[in-house]
């Protein structure tokens, strides 16, 4: 067990290390990009008077590594400055949409991970069947079209011509939890279409390539049931795939949902993120995307830990 | 009284506004009271009450409550709903006062005498006067400004007030348009404390007291009890939400989660139409789209090679297909058909290939090879656009190849930088200001780097030009050169679609801006 | 050649349905232009014509003949999506053995460098990446597998993490086997049945990934036909029960049930379970 906390310990330091880099990168990305704020704000109107102007305001006239290390000193200090663009507060900007996108990935979470992993050891139970090619089938196509397909498909059947859910997720602070619930289900479901495929065909995956392992068959000659020497001894020797897949997928719900929440107008972190590189808010794109790193390296720090946890060989080596 | 008849016909066909024929009837003799019920009559009173949900295709977390950088229709609308400008295009098109009572000009159009509405107050109270008029202009000025607007407001000299209520600009030049100028979206009047604005603060003199702010998400405005215009700003609030998505606005209107959106998508707008509960409005404004070639880079240094392309363009087929009708075919020069010196009697220039051949042969080629550069956010269509045009194109012997440019960053990145580029103008009110931003030689946004003596000249004379009748000549020669000899390619004029729900009552829609000229919130109400 | 015919024999139908599948795909892909009865962006009439005798599925929103754009856009799609995925796999694969065969600092190292990548956004980092250079087709082949190619990496390394730790690969340790016979012979054969089931399922995001950034943007050039684009600029019609933006779909989705199918089929054989049917 100490050999583990010393794991985690020595990860937690990387992953500080990791969020320096991602930092780094995303500056240089964003001051790579053609244009800064004062030009993406003014737009058609820039003239050069008040780009400088503009500039001389936020200070974006001073050289690249004075406002990254400005930045990284008041970050150190906890302080993650103000928008750029609108003078608020990045702290209380990210607080909401962060809590909005974790709830969104949450709802899904809760409706796709135990759907994918139920059904993948369906399918390795009844593998080559009509049962698991349906799935297969279903899974396959529903993951072949586009996230905005899924939820235009979804909005058209849910909301439009049945009327049970509203179309756009328009939440607010003042509303209650279960009505959050239930603005959210739409996306939740268009998201859980998009992930479940994945995750429910590694499982499936996962468990057909241990069928083969001398113990399974052992169990099979002792005449074990198919259904218990798959959840009892396949299982849980499959579980390093299955979470890891699970938790890139957790990651996916956190991180990568921008266009389910603009099809949705759902105010969530990914929207503010994107609008904000393309006005080239550099304080508030880095402050996301620090979010949106650090979210990485938990889950993925959980999934390595769970995985070895898993692994008695892994656990003690030799 | 024949003349009063005149105007309820005109009133019921939507041809005048309320505000104008009570007026206009009040100027005939007739009592405020009798002019108030006659408008009544003709037209079904506006109700008091509900909240106007409006869906906007804009919008973006960097929006900032700053007048002087509203940069899309999203914090138009909302600063339309919320501040007052001094003067106001009408829905007729025509120029009314708004916190200005009136105006008076010297006859070289250089000072302008404003004096002031007399209580008028502020949301937080405060009464508005001169001191506020000028730190709002003051706002866009200067050295440090970092406005929007200070490009058109440079031409302002001096601006001083004269007690409290009377301000007086002084121009460098003549400008027959300065009262059109300060209507503009971006010259907003808030209030100052000690000479100084908080652009930031929210607090105008509009209709709606904004109550709820969230930048690209949504905004929450109530009615402002206290508004000087008794005959406006019906709704007791309105929430304005940032849908960008059209598809995702569409549904919202559909399933009546939103009661009025703009922009629809011009591919589903009669499927849409089908909708008992919708209806689909537009009017034909200002908006146009071009494809602007840079003037000092070859091969566009050529007026021949502008004209061979400007004839190889089938303006009718994308009207057609880029704006499924919702629009009128451009002629090659920016000023729109509701412009006041619109030229109409100009001959219209048609899609013919053996005078594209004719003009490459002029300057000496037999084909011709061009890359131009589009992306959506140009306008929307434009990279479509740009392959029809390379359709048509090439039955002249011209090879055009199409860029599509990448959405961000396209107006620092492509345009001003590209030889040849797809290019979005939302028009501007009046002839001059439209020139003057993109035609006269050396202005920032002149995107054809085009100088030509001739133009540059008679613009400077139209300007300070008080007689009407000398003006319209004026303008329309200068749309002549520049459809015979300007770098630009104007291929339509769009409008502006909207989706509305039945349940939304409302005038004859302003045609200078979309949703009503950005007034929506305050001019419409439910049935 | 023999033996090719005896294996497809032997093949359960739903693999056979792939393979027929893909078979007429690349078919498609590769004869194109003698298939197609238009030119890639002809404006062959009005747009969005239901589909009748003239143009079998209509037209799109230009006017270009649909079943054209349809079979231009297999040839782009297909071999976009084919060359982008063999080249993740080729990165994220062979590093990621590399990884747990080596551990240590390289592990660390390796480890490290794609957390960094896989801790930015792939639609942001995407969209930095094209802005500053361009949409070009290899760009945008290369921009995609380097972002994908993380994700085969973690696989990889996972996979491989549990059967570094058996026996057989301490054995081959032990007996001073170089690390490259230790990959091919011992790790790679052990780990590919996830690897082949990720392959079809990434070579498939390829498309939607496009499609995304069509969203954004950035995708293929115009006019060239890709289906990613074709689902983006046709999406609208949905909201309103047409049926015109189902084809360009259908064709992904049908693609990638045949591709999975036949993924399906190669684990099966690869894993050696006995057929217990």
């Amino acid at each position: 067990m100490a050999k583990i906390l010393k794991m985690v310990a020595q990860r937690l330091a990387l992953g500080l290390l990791t969020l320096f880099v991602v930092s780094l990168i995303i500056f240089l990305g964003v001051e790579l990009l053609p244009g800064d704020l004062a030009e993406a704000i003014l737009g058609q109107a820039a003239t050069p008077e008040t780009v400088a102007a503009f500039r001389r305001e936020l200070g974006l006239d001073l050289p690249p590594h004075t406002r990254y290390l400005e930045w990284l000193g008041n970050m150190l200090q906890g302080d993650f400055g103000t928008s750029l663009a609108n003078k608020r507060a990045i702290s209380e900007l990210i607080g909401v949409r962060f809590a909005n996108t974790l709830f969104l990935a949450a709802t899904a979470a809760v409706i796709s991970v135990p759907l994918a992993v139920t059904l993948g050891v369906l399918a390795a139970l009844y593998r080559n069947t009509l049962f698991d090619r349906a799935i297969n089938v279903v899974t396959l196509t529903s993951i072949s079209f586009p996230e905005f397909f899924v939820a235009y498909i979804l909005i058209l059947f849910l909301s439009v011509k049945a009327n049970v859910f509203p179309s756009i997720s328009n939440v607010s602070a003042d509303i209650g939890f279960w009505e959050h619930v239930y603005r959210v289900i739409l996306p939740a479901l268009t998201l859980t279409l998009v992930v479940v495929a994945h995750m429910m065909r590694m499982t499936r995956a996962a468990i057909i390539n241990l069928l083969a392992s001398p113990y399974i068959e052992m169990a099979m000659l002792k005449g074990i049931t198919r259904s218990r020497i798959i959840t009892h001894h396949a299982l849980p020797n499959a579980l390093a795939p299955i979470i890891n897949v699970i938790v890139i997928n957790l990651a996916y719900l956190v991180v990568g949902v921008v266009v389910v929440e603009v099809v949705f107008v759902y105010p969530g972190l990914g929207q503010l993120f994107v609008d904000s590189v393309i006005k080239r808010d550099i304080p508030v794109v880095q402050a996301s995307c620090l979010i949106f790193a650090g979210t990485y390296i938990l889950l993925n720090l959980t999934a390595d830990v769970l995985s070895i946890l898993s692994n008695p060989r892994l656990m003690h080596p030799k | 009284m024949r003349e009063l008849d005149h105007y309820r016909t005109m009133l019921a066909a939507g041809k005048l506004s309320r505000r104008r024929f009570v007026q206009l009837a009040t100027a005939l003799g007739a009592s405020t009271a009798l002019a108030t019920s006659m408008a009544g009559s003709a037209l079904a009173a506006p109700k008091k009450g509900g909240t106007l949900r409006l869906g906007i295709g804009h919008g973006s977390t960097t929006d900032s409550l700053d007048p002087g950088t509203f940069e899309n229709l999203y914090m138009q609308v909302v600063g339309g709903a919320a501040y007052n400008k001094l003067t106001e295009v009408a829905n007729s098109g025509d120029l009314v006062p708004e916190l200005a009572e009136s105006w008076d000009v010297t006859p070289d159009a250089k000072v302008w005498t404003f004096k002031l509405r007399q209580g008028v107050e502020f949301h937080n109270g405060k009464t508005m006067d001169s001191s506020d008029v000028i730190a709002s202009i003051n706002h866009h000025l200067g050295e440090d400004s970092k406005s929007a607007a200070k490009a058109i407001l440079d031409p302002i000299a001096e601006v001083k007030a004269d007690g409290k209520n009377t301000v007086v600009f002084t121009l460098k030049t003549g400008n027959a348009d300065f009262p059109f100028i300060i209507s503009d979206y971006h010259v907003a009047i808030l209030p100052a404390k000690d000479g100084k604005l908080d652009p930031l603060s929210g607090v105008g003199t509009g209709g709606y007291v904004i109550d709820n702010y969230e930048p690209g998400v949504r905004t929450a405005l109530k009615r402002n009890p206290n508004y000087w215009k008794g005959d406006r700003a019906h709704f007791d609030g309105a929430e304005v939400l940032a849908i960008v998505d059209v598809a995702a606005r569409t549904n919202a209107l559909t399933t009546g989660e939103i009661d009025a959106m703009d922009r629809v998508d011009l591919k589903t707008a009669h499927l849409l139409a089908r909708n008992p509960n919708i209806k689909i409005e537009e009017v034909s404004g200002t908006q146009h789209y071009t494809f602007a070639m840079r003037t000092d880079t070859d091969p566009f240094t050529d007026n021949n090679i502008r004209l061979a392309l400007k004839h190889a363009i089938d303006r009718e087929a994308l009207v057609k297909t880029i704006l499924r009708g919702h629009g009128v075919v451009g002629n090659d020069h920016p000023i729109g058909r509701s412009n006041r010196f619109h030229a109409d009697d100009l001959e219209q220039r048609t899609y013919d290939p053996e005078k594209a051949k004719f003009h490459l042969k002029q300057a000496g080629l037999s084909s011709l090879k061009v890359d131009l550069s589009a992306a959506d956010a140009a306008f929307p269509g434009a990279v479509d656009a740009a392959v029809l045009y390379k359709e048509h194109a090439a039955k002249a012997g011209i090879n055009i190849n199409v860029v599509r440019e990448p959405n961000d960053g396209y107006w620092s990145n492509v345009w001003l930088k590209k030889p040849w580029c797809a290019v979005y103008w939302g028009g501007r009110p009046t002839e001059d200001w439209m020139f003057s931003t993109a035609y006269a030689a050396g202005v920032p946004w002149n995107d054809t780097y085009w100088n030509h003596e001739r133009f540059n000249q008679v613009l400077v004379e139209a300007r300070a030009e008080l007689d009407e009748a000398k003006r319209r000549q004026m303008y329309f020669e200068l749309q002549k050169i520049v459809r015979d000899q300007g770098g630009v390619v104007v291929p339509m004029f769009a409008n502006y679609v909207m989706g509305i729900s039945k349940k939304v009552q409302h005038e004859k829609l302003g045609a200078n801006w979309s949703l009503d000229g950005f007034r929506c919130i305050e001019r419409w109400w439910f049935a | 050649m023999g033996n090719f015919w005896k294996l497809v024999r032997s093949a359960p139908p739903t693999a056979i349905f792939g393979l027929i599948v893909i078979a007429v795909y690349v078919f498609v892909a590769l004869f194109a232009p003698l298939l197609a009865p238009y030119g890639e962006s002809e404006i062959v009439g009005p747009e969005f014509l239901p589909g009748g005798d003239e143009f079998i599925l209509g037209t799109d929103n230009l006017g270009r003949d649909m079943l054209t754009r349809l079979i231009y856009g297999a040839r782009n799609t297909i071999g976009i999506a084919f060359a982008t995925t063999c080249l993740a796999f080729l990165i994220g694969g062979v590093f990621g053995l590399l990884a747990t065969t080596l551990g240590g600092w390289v592990d660390q190292l390796l480890g490290r460098l794609v957390d960094v990548l896989m801790a930015i956004p792939t639609l942001i980092f995407a969209l930095l990446i094209l802005t500053i250079t361009g949409t070009s087709i290899p760009v945008l082949i290369l921009v995609i597998a380097i972002l994908d190619s993380t994700r085969v990496f973690r696989l990889a390394r996972a996979v491989s993490m549990n059967i570094v730790v058996l026996d057989f690969v301490e054995a081959a340790r032990l007996r001073g086997e170089r690390t490259w016979w230790i990959i091919s012979r011992e790790i790679l054969p052990n780990s590919m049945p996830p690897l082949v089931a990720e392959f079809g399922l990434r070579f498939c995001f390829v498309f939607l990934f496009i499609s995304a950034l069509s969203f954004l943007g950035l995708g293929i050039q115009p006019p060239t036909a890709d289906w990613g684009s074709m689902v983006r600029d046709n999406a609208t019609l949905i909201t309103f029960g047409e049926t015109t933006p189902l084809l360009p779909a259908g064709a992904i989705a049908l693609l990638t049930v045949g591709v999975n199918f036949v993924v399906d089929w190669f684990l099966h054989k690869t894993s050696g379970i006995r057929d217990d049917k």
